[in-house]
C-alpha cells in the first residue's frame, strides 16, 4: 500500500530513493563532518546523540526529517556535500524547512549542478508514517509518494 | 518577494553573473521562509562563522575564489571564527602531522577573508561582542551574522535582530548590504513559543540547562521565567557570562536563535509577558530534570573510565572576568590538594584581544604558574582531528560535548579533576 504526501517545494526535482528516517531534527555539522572529512563512501551519520541516524549510510537516500539543529555551519557544510556528490537523493521535512537546512539546499541549488529536491511541511503524519526502507518517490510538484 | 529597483537589476545581471547569484540565493532565501522585502544591514561589522581552511571544504574556497575575482566583498567589516591551531596546545608530532594536512587551506582562507574584509587579525573568535573585541551591535540593529552562540547572543542579550544564517549567507548578505526579512528581523518572530520556568535549588549550570531548554524547545523561542532569582536583574559582566554560555548551550543542543529572560534581557524587562504567544507550552525545569539531561549525555570514549589527558575550557571563548574566575579558582583547588600544577593538561581558551588584555595584567604569570595553558583556538577544530578523538578529553562546554568525543563535567567538576587528577 503507498501513500502520498504533498509539501511545498523549496528546490524542485524528481527523484526515487530509499527513505532513511530521522524521527529528531538532524544535526547537520555532527551527522557529516566525519563523513566529509575522512572520505566515507557511504556517508555514515557520525552525530552519537541521533539514535535513528548514528552510523548509518547517508548517501543516496531519501532524508526525511522534522527539521535541521545545530551550528550554522550546518548550510555550509550541506553545500560542501553537494559540491562534492555526497549529498542525500532528496531532502523531506515533516516542518517548514529551518533557516540552515534552506540555507545549505539553496546554496546547492544555485552553485552546483546538482539536483537534490527539497520539500518540506509534509505534516507530522509523513514522519509517522514512513519507515527506513521504504521506497521513496517525489514528483515536482511538491509530492512525496511513500510505499 | 517584492525588490526594489537596485536589487531587481542586481538579480538581472547588472553587475554581472556572480552577483546575480548572489542576490539569487538571497532572493530565494527569503522566499524560503515568505518575506516580503529585503532590508538594510545597519550593523557596522559582519560576523562570519567561517574560519578553518580545513581541505574538505575546497568547494567553500572555490566559491569565495569566485566570489572575489567579480569583485564581490563585503560591504562591511567583519569578525570570524577562531582559527583552527596554536602551538601552545598540547599534541604530538602525529596529531601535528594531521593537522597540517586537515588545515592545509588556511593560508588561502585567511588571505580570502582579508580580501573580504576582515576587521584585523585578531578578528578570530566566536565572542565577537566581547568589549575587547568590538564587534558588539546595538539594540534593533539588523545583522548578516553566522556563528550559532554569537547570533544567540546578539539576539537575546543585546536586542539586535539577527537570523540563523549559514556559513556562506552570512557573507553573502555582507556582500549586497541587505539581507531577507523575516523571523528573527519581525516582531512576531521574536515572540515566545514557549514558558520556561525555573525552579531549582540554586543557580542551573549555565551549559547544563541551556542544553536541557535546547533540546526541549529545538528552533522555538523560550521566555525564561525565574532565573532571575538567581541572577538578579542587571546584565553585568558576570550575568551576561553567564548568558553567553547557557545560550551556546541552547543553540548547539538545539537550534535556538533567541531567548528571552524575565526581568534581564532587554525586550523582556521592556514587554514582559506580552512577548508570549497565547497557547505557549510550558517546561518545568528543576533539579531533578537538569540532573537527567546531564545523565543523558552518552560517553564515547573507548574506554569510558579512562583517566582525562587534556581538558578544555573556553568553549565559547572565555570573557576576561572568567579567566580571572578560573585562575583564582585553580589556585584555590591546587592549594586544596596539595598540588603545584593542574594534574590533567588544561587549555583555557578566549578571544586574540582578551588574551593579550589578560597578559597585561597580574592573572597572567599566576595562571601560567599553575601549567594551565593560554589559547585562542576553537578546541573544535582541534577535536576533529582524528587522533584527536581518540584521546579521553573533558570539557566544560555542552557545545564542545555536541560536536566531538569530548566528555562534559560541570565546571565544579572540572575544577577539581584537573587539580586532583580525579574526581
Amino acid at each position: 500500500m503507498s501513500r502520498t504526501f504533498k509539501g511545498r517545494v523549496i528546490t524542485p526535482g524528481e527523484t526515487t530513493a530509499e527513505a532513511l528516517v530521522s524521527r529528531t531534527g538532524l544535526n547537520t555539522l555532527a551527522s557529516y563532518q566525519s563523513a566529509l572529512m575522512f572520505g566515507d563512501k557511504e556517508v555514515k551519520c557520525g552525530d552519537q546523540n541521533n539514535n535513528d541516524l548514528y552510523k548509518k549510510p547517508m548517501l543516496n537516500k531519501a532524508l526525511c526529517l522534522p527539521e535541521t539543529i545545530g551550528s550554522t555551519t550546518g548550510g555550509m557544510v550541506l553545500y560542501c556535500a553537494a559540491a562534492l556528490g555526497k549529498q542525500p537523493a532528496c531532502m523531506l521535512f515533516s516542518k517548514e524547512i529551518d533557516s540552515l537546512a534552506a540555507s545549505g539546499t539553496i546554496l546547492a541549488s544555485v552553485w552546483t549542478d546538482v539536483e537534490m529536491p527539497v520539500i518540506d511541511s509534509l505534516g507530522e503524519e509523513f514522519l509517522d508514517y514512513v519507515q527506513d526502507g521504504m521506497k521513496i518517490s517525489v514528483s515536482s510538484d511538491g509530492s512525496v509518494t511513500v510505499e | 518577494m517584492i525588490l526594489t529597483q537596485e536589487q531587481q537589476a542586481l538579480l538581472d545581471g547588472e553587475k554581472g553573473e556572480t552577483i546575480a547569484k548572489v542576490m539569487k540565493t538571497l532572493v530565494m532565501y527569503g522566499e524560503a521562509f515568505s518575506a516580503k522585502r529585503m532590508v538594510p544591514i545597519t550593523s557596522e561589522y559582519g560576523h562570519s562563522v567561517i574560519s578553518f581552511g580545513i581541505s574538505v571544504m575546497e568547494p567553500v574556497y572555490d566559491l569565495y575564489e569566485q566570489l572575489l575575482s567579480e569583485g564581490a566583498v563585503s560591504k562591511q567589516k567583519f569578525s570570524a571564527d577562531p582559527r583552527p591551531l596554536d602551538k601552545n596546545v598540547p599534541s604530538n608530532l602525529l596529531q601535528n602531522i594531521v593537522f597540517k594536512i586537515m588545515y592545509g587551506a588556511q593560508e588561502r582562507m585567511e588571505k580570502q577573508l582579508e580580501e573580504f574584509g576582515i576587521m584585523n587579525d585578531d578578528a578570530y573568535t566566536c565572542a565577537c561582542y566581547l568589549p575587547e573585541v568590538g564587534n558588539a551591535p546595538g539594540r534593533g540593529e539588523v545583522l548578516s551574522w553566522a556563528e550559532s552562540s554569537a547570533v544567540v547572543y546578539a539576539n537575546s542579550v543585546l536586542g539586535a535582530r539577527c537570523n540563523r544564517n549559514s556559513g556562506i549567507i552570512e557573507l553573502m548578505g555582507s556582500i549586497a548590504g541587505f539581507v531577507p526579512e523575516f523571523g528573527f528581523l519581525t516582531d512576531d518572530g521574536r515572540k515566545a513559543d514557549w514558558i520556561v520556568e525555573v525552579r531549582t535549588s540554586k543557580l542551573p549550570e549555565a551549559q547544563v540547562f541551556g542544553s536541557a531548554v535546547g533540546m526541549k524547545v529545538l528552533e522555538e523561542v523560550p521566555y525564561i521565567k525565574g532565573l532571575d532569582q538567581w541572577l538578579g536583574t542587571e546584565l553585568d559582566e558576570s550575568v551576561c557570562a553567564y548568558l553567553k554560555d547557557f545560550g551556546a548551550a541552547t543553540a548547539s543542543n538545539g537550534s535556538v536563535g533567541l531567548y528571552h529572560v524575565e526581568n534581564l534581557t532587554p525586550e523582556a524587562v521592556d514587554y514582559g509577558d506580552d512577548l508570549i504567544r497565547e497557547n505557549a507550552r510550558v517546561y518545568v525545569v528543576d533539579d531533578a530534570e537538569l540532573e537527567r539531561v546531564k545523565n543523558s549525555y552518552p560517553v564515547i570514549w573507548k574506554n569510558p573510565d579512562a583517566k582525562p589527558k587534556l581538558c578544555f575550557v573556553g568553549c565559547p571563548h572565555l570573557t576576561l572576568q572568567q579567566l580571572i574566575d578560573w585562575t583564582l579558582k585553580v589556585e584555590e583547588g591546587l592549594k586544596a590538594s596539595g598540588n603545584k600544577k593542574v594534574k590533567i593538561p588544561t587549555v583555557f581558551t578566549t578571544a586574540p584581544a582578551v588574551l593579550k588584555e589578560f597578559n597585561k595584567s597580574e592573572y597572567a604569570s599566576r595562571l601560567e604558574a599553575t601549567g594551565v595553558v593560554l589559547s585562542y583556538i576553537c578546541p573544535l577544530m582541534y577535536m576533529n582531528n582524528p587522533l584527536s578523538k581518540k584521546m579521553p578529553v573533558i570539557t566544560a562546554s555542552n557545545k564542545l560535548r555536541t560536536y566531538t568525543s569530548a566528555r562534559f563535567n560541570t565546571d565544579a567538576e572540572i575544577l577539581e579533576i584537573i587539580t586532583k587528577g580525579a574526581i
